[in-house]
């Protein structure tokens, strides 16, 4: 029993840590190779000091001085529904490694450079856009999905952009008597490929949440590997007494326990990795849509078994073993050969342990009081972790004084006893006690930062998505078309005009608006200055959102800089969750004056509800534009909350399978002790109380504990919570939420806890109320 | 006058299985035992002294024959029946002591007799202070001697007054000297409660401080 308890922990642990690595992984793998398709890791980039663009006279130019670069130019294209990255690359001209070797292998030089060009996809995204476009589709399956590869001049076409390109590609090898380029004259800044890509960046906060919560849920596993190697080296302290007194050296004793101990080891590791690329695979899809929901990260939806990952798994195994062994190991090494058995000493939570336990949680409140004043990501996790581990080393000491106080306000003897005896039971259940708190703590927090986001992304939405219909034109033209159509049958039409570009040296979009009640009324503003409306139509000030505001540290009344060495003051600040990027609105005059070439296609309407799909069957109908480049308001609420909620699947499956090992965690303690449990409640059936009597004692136990543990989890929980929204999303998203409570939740959450509590009691209490009369027997023996 | 008998055992067979058939370990055992008195029950190893003291103790049923305690028969009994019997009427000193190891003294001495609804503070007290427990009432069983814990587990089967006192190789655990003191003061407390004590024991000497005294060989009183 015990070997197989500690197997299936160790199991459960590796696979729930070994399945968010390799999502991790799989993730990062796709980042690269979409990086390496764009050049990002291995070339240094140089890239426009202002603006998003270089026109392609800088390059002729660079290339005239000597200097080998090769162009790129980056955008989305549309084709049917999907959205994909295009980039356009110069074959002449582009070093080696920039287009995978399979690519050059099939694709037709001649045909490549000509009308109607060729594209280059993921055989998957290849066979999506066949038909839709001119150009002749070639699948090759090491292009990263939602990256359409083609030649420089195609891409200019497909995009409408003109004489430009987004990048330029310094080759290694330069010309030995080559004058290095004057950057400054040219107006661009140099990236060396160390600096990574943006996407790795702005995912990076997401895959540090999946990195904790799988280290969380590995720690619960440990817990398990840590209780049942403890009590097995417990069991069999006399049988390593006696072999010692027989003259074993301890170094040899020592030797066998750890190949045991490394045996299984590895065959739980090797289980778990099986386990954690089952859980991989079925989340990666969830994964996938998260990302492309929240950063449109493009990656893989099916798994690669990597052989760094296996190794690094089955050395986490090994090296857990290792660290929950640790304890029991030394006790061997410092346990004397003629001391007396003391069977239930490991039994007995001294007043010692729970001193030095008690100074454990101080030190650990002490380093979360310390982070809490610390900035940065790593720094928050620290104050998550120090107050996770102090709350769950505090839960014994905590229980263990509610039970006391139990004892002694019971009056009867079978209460008396039956708090009395929970309590001895405390330090063998303790640790699974622990990881159910953690669990269910984690739960609760991560439920109410879910919650609270989820309440209050529905009424951001709600602001935010004003407008009844919003429209996508084909071109400028049919844009302007449509606005004077609508502009006698609507209440107001509202350009949606942006340009991209970076700001502080990040990817950010710059939108523009008119000046209209719309914006008034419902804008989502965090921080304004007076008069903020008034400042942004006359193009004197700029709204920015929270992320920006955040990372850049930005207040009303702050000086911002805009590509195009546009000077303007932050007139307020707003909130813009799910959105990793940077963004500032300005006055549209303002905008469309200084980029007068930007995309015009996109406006809302403004319309009575009623009358909103009368209105789009017309447009559709009269201009024949497509079905999908009409939006309704609620069609798009209920977009964005699907991708809300597939979002946070990921952290639902692994918040439900910690409190799977958590309860599992349960049973395997119970079952363990049950077999010791025999020698504590014989003496109680002879003296009068039914096998019925003490199974149901024990139900009553399990439960009690369960609901002592998930009612001190209910503060650890919101505290977390409170971590969660004011110092991780921040750090890790840019945006703060407003905390709100659910205790409905959390009473559905205390009657599963129940319930998964009694279900992990039952079966030893129904094999204790089955044990024969001959078995309890046994227990009085004399001749054993 | 002759006393009632507290425990009449009738004609009693006990078998368990084993790797070639049954073994038959009681064959036909027969005894009565009044209130007041003291029977000692010897044999060899595995000759069934403790599985009849079992079957006295309703904590097991015989195969054949009858057990009665007070009257009441035990076969026939249902699970609560017969834990209220061994509640309410039957104590049980074991050689392991079997204390509660979560209860400090002064509760596991009143555990059975609280349980039988039999809980007398002033009584549980005298019991202490004759065990010479008075000082250690507040520790806990593993704070205790052996000398000690066999006391506390005297008093706890003497607490609730029963009519039938079971103990089984007592003083197996202990020393001569404190075999010995750990007897008086049983005996003397049986004595004053008038319970009828049946005991197993190997050993001639304390077998010779009963009443009455019985030897089992092979399942059967010789």
């Amino acid at each position: 029993m015990q070997l197989l308890t500690m197997v299936i922990g160790l199991a459960l642990a590796t696979a729930l840590w070994s399945g968010v690595q390799a999502i991790n992984a799989e993730a990062r793998a796709s980042y690269d190779q979409a990086a390496r398709a764009l050049g990002e890791t291995q070339f240094t980039q140089l890239i426009p000091e202002e603006g998003n663009t270089i026109p392609t006279e800088t390059f002729v130019a660079l290339r005239r001085a000597g200097v080998l670069v090769s162009p790129l130019l980056e955008g989305r294209l549309q084709l049917d529904d999907e959205n994909y990255q295009l980039v356009g690359f110069d074959a002449l001209t582009a070093p080696m490694g920039l287009v995978p070797n399979e690519a050059q292998q099939q694709v037709d030089i001649v045909s490549f450079f000509a009308p109607p060009y060729q594209i280059i996809a993921n055989p998957e995204d290849a066979g999506r856009i066949r038909g839709l476009t001119d150009a002749t589709v070639i699948a090759v399956d090491t292009v990263s999905p939602g990256v359409l590869l083609t030649d420089l001049y195609a891409a200019q076409a497909m995009l409408v952009r003109g004489d430009e390109v987004s990048r330029l590609l310094l080759l290694p090898n330069q010309p030995r008597n080559g004058t290095p380029p004057d950057l400054k004259q040219l107006k661009l800044v140099a990236r060396s490929p160390s600096q990574g890509n943006d996407i790795s960046r702005l995912t990076g906060s997401f895959h540090l949440n999946l990195t904790a919560f799988g280290l969380l849920s590995f720690a619960v596993g440990l817990f398990i590997v840590h209780g049942t190697i403890g009590l097995a080296f417990e069991q069999r302290r006399g049988l390593f007494r006696t072999l010692r007194a027989l003259g074993m050296p301890l170094r040899m004793l020592l030797v066998l326990l750890m190949v045991e101990l490394l045996f299984v080891s590895l065959v739980a590791g090797g289980a778990g990795m099986v386990l954690g690329y089952v859980i991989a695979s079925v989340l990666l899809p969830d994964v996938a849509a998260t990302l492309r929901g929240l950063y449109g990260a493009e990656i893989d939806g099916t798994l690669s078994i990597r052989p760094i990952w296996w190794a690094a798994g089955m050395a986490i195994a090994v090296l857990g073993t290792a660290v929950a062994a640790a304890g029991s190991i030394a006790k061997i090494i410092r346990m004397p050969i003629l001391a007396p058995a003391q069977p239930r000493a490991w039994a007995l939570l001294s007043e010692r342990r729970m001193w030095l336990q008690g100074i454990l949680v101080l030190a650990l409140l002490a380093v979360a009081l310390i982070a809490s004043q610390l900035q940065g990501l790593v720094a928050g996790f620290a104050l998550l972790g120090g107050l996770l581990l102090a709350a769950a080393l505090a839960l014994p000491i905590i229980l263990s004084l509610l039970l006391f106080l139990a004892q002694h306000l019971a009056r009867a003897p079978i209460p008396s006893w039956f708090w009395a005896d929970t309590r001895q039971q405390l330090p063998g259940l303790s640790l699974a006690l622990m990881a159910l708190l953690l669990a269910l703590a984690t739960n609760i927090g991560v439920g109410t930062m879910v919650g609270s986001f989820r309440t209050t992304f529905l009424g951001w939405l709600d602001q935010r998505l004003a407008s009844e219909l919003y429209v996508n034109a084909r071109s400028n033209q049919e844009a302007e078309v449509l606005q004077s159509y609508l502009a006698p049958r609507a209440d107001a039409v509202l350009p949606i005009w942006n340009i991209e570009a970076r700001v502080a040296g990040l990817p950010a979009e710059i939108y523009g608006i008119i000046d209209h009640a719309t914006y008034r009324d419902n804008w989502p503003l965090l921080e304004a200055a007076d008069s903020v409306w008034q400042r942004v139509a006359s193009g004197d000030g700029a709204l920015v959102n929270e992320q920006l505001a955040l990372r850049e540290n930005l207040h009303p009344g702050d000086s911002l800089e805009l590509p195009g060495a546009w000077q303007t003051i932050v007139a307020g600040i707003y909130s813009d969750y799910g959105n990793p990027n940077g963004q500032v609105i300005v006055g549209l005059d303002a905008l469309v004056k200084r980029f007068p070439d930007l995309q015009r296609q996109r406006f809302g309407i403004r319309i009575a509800p009623d009358k909103a799909r009368a209105l789009a069957r017309t447009i559709r109908d009269e201009f024949g534009l497509p079905a999908e480049r009409i939006i309704h308001q609620a069609e798009l609420k209920s977009f964005s909350v699907q991708i809300f909620e597939r979002t946070f699947t990921v952290t639902a499956a692994l918040n439900v399978l910690t409190l799977a090992v958590a309860g599992f965690a349960i049973l395997t303690s119970l079952l363990t002790l049950s077999a010791m449990r025999a020698a504590q409640v014989a003496p109680l059936w002879a003296m009068g109380l039914t096998r019925r009597r003490l199974a149901l004692l024990e139900l009553l136990r399990s439960s009690a504990l369960a609901l002592m543990t998930l009612v001190l989890s209910i503060p650890v929980g919101i505290l977390l919570a409170w971590v969660l929204l004011t110092v991780i999303n921040v750090e890790a998203f840019g945006w703060r939420l407003p905390m709100r409570l659910y205790p409905t939740d959390w009473a559905w959450l205390a009657l599963w806890s129940l319930i998964a509590a009694m279900l992990s009691a039952a079966w030893p209490a129904y094999l204790l109320s089955r044990k024969p009369p001959a078995e309890l027997l046994k227990v009085f023996a004399n001749e054993r | 006058m002759t006393r009632a008998a507290v425990l009449t055992i009738s004609d009693v067979w006990k078998s368990f299985p084993g790797d070639t058939g049954p073994i038959e370990v009681l064959r036909g055992v027969s005894l009565d035992l009044p209130g007041g008195d003291t029977l000692a029950l010897t044999g060899e190893s595995g000759s069934g002294k403790s599985t009849l003291l079992h079957l006295a103790g309703a904590l097991d049923a015989p195969n054949k024959g009858q057990v009665s305690v007070l009257g009441h028969a035990t076969h026939g009994l249902g699970d609560s029946q017969r834990a209220a019997l061994r509640r309410d009427h039957i104590s049980v000193v074991f050689q392991q002591f079997n204390l509660i190891p979560s209860l400090n003294v002064r509760d596991n001495i009143s555990f059975q007799a609280r349980l039988a609804g039999r809980g007398a503070p002033e009584w549980c007290a005298t019991l202490a202070d004759k065990l010479g427990l008075a000082d250690h009432l507040t520790k806990f069983p593993e704070q205790l001697s052996g000398g000690q814990q066999q006391r506390v587990a005297i008093g706890r089967a003497l607490a609730g007054r029963p009519a039938l006192v079971l103990a089984d190789e007592p003083t197996g655990n202990l020393d001569e000297a404190t075999g010995d003191a750990v007897l008086d003061v049983m005996l003397y407390l049986v004595r004053e409660t008038d319970a009828a004590l049946l005991m197993v024991t190997h050993s001639k000497r304390v077998a010779g401080r009963m009443a009455r005294r019985l030897h089992l060989r092979g399942g059967q009183l010789v």
